[in-house]
């Protein structure tokens, strides 16, 4: 690494390697690279000795820092949970409906269930909670199973129509394509779409009337208002899970629906239910 | 003369050269591929798993097939904020029956890896048609035709033996009644009990699809509502040491 610049120009020594004719200089390597090569050696042997390296007989040592991913993970999960300890345990011991008079509680248990419903709900019932088609709207007024804090805690628990779960929120409508005549179904579908809208068949619906009386009204009521203790819903209210037009309530009564939503107490403790219970209790709807 | 300057014998001798690289490559290899075929804490038995059923071989398939590993990993890492939104890290156990294993590295979309029971079969369906009626915000393509093409079980039990060549522990009982189970899994009224004898009680039995033929959309939903169920790590404690 001599300093060259002082000199006359002349060329360095050669490494002695020669190839038909062409000779290597042996240069100097440049300061900073050199260096940054002994601080990676120094890194490599420092490695070594501070973490799991060498894959000898029985296992890699554990290297003096004692690392390991599974215990890293534990532990900063249980710093998390240690965090929020207090407002959980209060959460999840609370009285479901005096969370909403606890305006601390409230504001807590409101974040972080909408933390929990964009992460597990959104993806059905959209990220504003609007829902699509086939999956319910949580925004507004209208209720399958109940709209009050308990009822919303129960389904987010246990499901509709989740196989493994015993107290899941279970009803089948038949399907009345095997039961009806094809003269009947358009009879009853012109009824339902005439409580809320235009029938295309005026004519029909005196009829419907008396076949949906005969069928349908045992689970969706006389005046069709629905029946939240088996999930009925309301058909007078021009609120449509799958659609209120002639086309689609045919659809619904010839093949049936079988809406499924999972049970979440496998996957989300007793505290986070009740956040995103909150959480959805307080969107608009909540009774 | 030292060792050290007899160099020029193998960088003039090409032959040479290529034994001695691959000496060098092979002592590489030993000592960084090897342990982990004998070193206990790289294998960890876990219990549960258990190889895929028929139905769920050839939805897998699909998703070879289809690329959705492209977009989609299978890997929850071991990060607090992975294990939030997607539960409890993948274990290398919940892979051993992967050939080849779908772990990945890119997420265009959400990792599957325990995508099983979170969603319904309806919703899948709904989604694979077209991922944007219930999610606005997915940039997924669709996938609808998959429900439009109806699968035989004629090849399912060379897809399972091919499958125990490379270490799937497949009975000759399942591979003699892969086409039966094949079926089986996708229809409720048939006689499953076979299936469930062979691959656990906990198998899914439905008809996925909601259709009444057997449909490649069947076979990935299967496929999809298994992955991540099989471990149950309410009773699992993870061994700090792995």
């Amino acid at each position: 690494m001599a300093d060259q610049s002082k000199k006359p120009h002349q060329d360095p020594e050669t490494t002695g390697h020669e190839w038909d004719g062409i000779e290597e200089f042996n240069n100097p390597l440049p300061r900073w690279w050199l260096w940054v090569f002994y601080a990676t050696i120094v890194w490599g042997i420092w490695y070594v000795i501070a973490y799991p390296a060498w894959p000898l007989v029985e296992g890699a040592p554990a290297g003096y820092k004692n690392w390991s991913t599974r215990a890293n993970i534990a532990a900063d999960i249980a710093a998390a949970e240690a965090a929020n300890a207090g407002m959980n345990t209060r959460l999840a011991s609370a009285e479901l409906t005096a969370i909403a008079d606890d305006a601390e509680l409230n504001g807590y248990a409101i974040s972080a269930g909408g933390a929990v419903f964009r992460t597990w709900c959104a993806q059905c019932h959209g990220s504003g909670a609007a829902g699509a088609k086939g999956y319910p709207n949580l925004l507004d007024n209208d209720w399958l199973w109940g709209g009050d804090i308990a009822a919303i805690h129960a389904t987010i628990s246990h499901g509709i129509r989740t196989e493994e779960d015993d107290d899941t929120r279970y009803s089948e409508m038949p399907v009345f394509g095997d039961i009806l005549e094809e003269e009947e179904i358009v009879q009853v579908a012109n009824y339902v779409v005439s409580l809320s809208g235009d029938a295309p068949d005026a004519t029909a619906v005196i009829a419907g009337e008396m076949v949906f009386m005969d069928n349908c009204a045992s689970c969706h009521m006389e005046d069709a208002r629905g029946d939240r203790e088996q999930g009925a819903p309301n058909l007078a209210d021009a609120i449509w899970l799958y659609g209120g037009d002639f086309e689609t309530v045919m659809q619904t009564i010839e093949g049936s629906r079988f809406g499924v939503m999972p049970a979440w107490n496998t996957r989300l403790s007793e505290a986070e239910i009740r956040a995103v219970s909150a959480y959805v209790h307080q969107l608009g709807g909540g009774e | 003369m030292g060792i050290l300057d007899k160099h020029h014998v193998l960088e003039r001798n090409v032959t040479l050269l290529a034994v001695f690289a691959f000496l060098v490559v092979t002592i590489g290899g030993l000592v960084q591929i090897a342990p982990l075929f004998y070193l206990e804490n790289t294998i960890e038995d876990v219990e549960g798993m258990r190889p895929y059923t028929p139905l769920e071989l050839t939805g897998r398939d699909i998703y070879i097939r289809e690329g959705c590993y492209v977009c989609h990993s299978q890997m929850i890492r071991p990060m607090r904020d992975e294990v939030e939104r997607y539960g409890h890290y993948s274990l290398a156990a919940e892979s051993k029956y992967d050939h080849p294993h779908q772990w990945g590295s890119k997420r265009t979309g959400p990792d599957l890896a325990r995508v099983g029971g979170r969603y319904s079969d309806e919703w899948h369906i709904d989604h694979l048609r077209d991922p944007q009626a219930v999610v606005p915000e997915s940039v997924m393509p669709k996938y609808g035709y998959l429900e439009r093409r109806v699968i035989e079980a004629d090849h399912v039990a060379e897809l399972l033996a091919t499958h125990r060549l490379v270490g799937v522990p497949y009975s000759d009982a399942m591979i003699e009644n892969a086409a039966a189970d094949f079926k089986a899994q996708a229809d409720p009224e048939s006689d499953y009990d076979g299936l469930l004898e062979r691959y656990g009680e906990k198998v899914q039995v439905r008809n996925f699809d909601l259709s009444p033929e057997i449909t490649e959309a069947d076979a990935l939903v299967a496929y999809l509502q298994m992955l991540g169920t099989l471990v149950d790590f309410s009773t699992f404690t993870p061994v700090a040491s792995r």
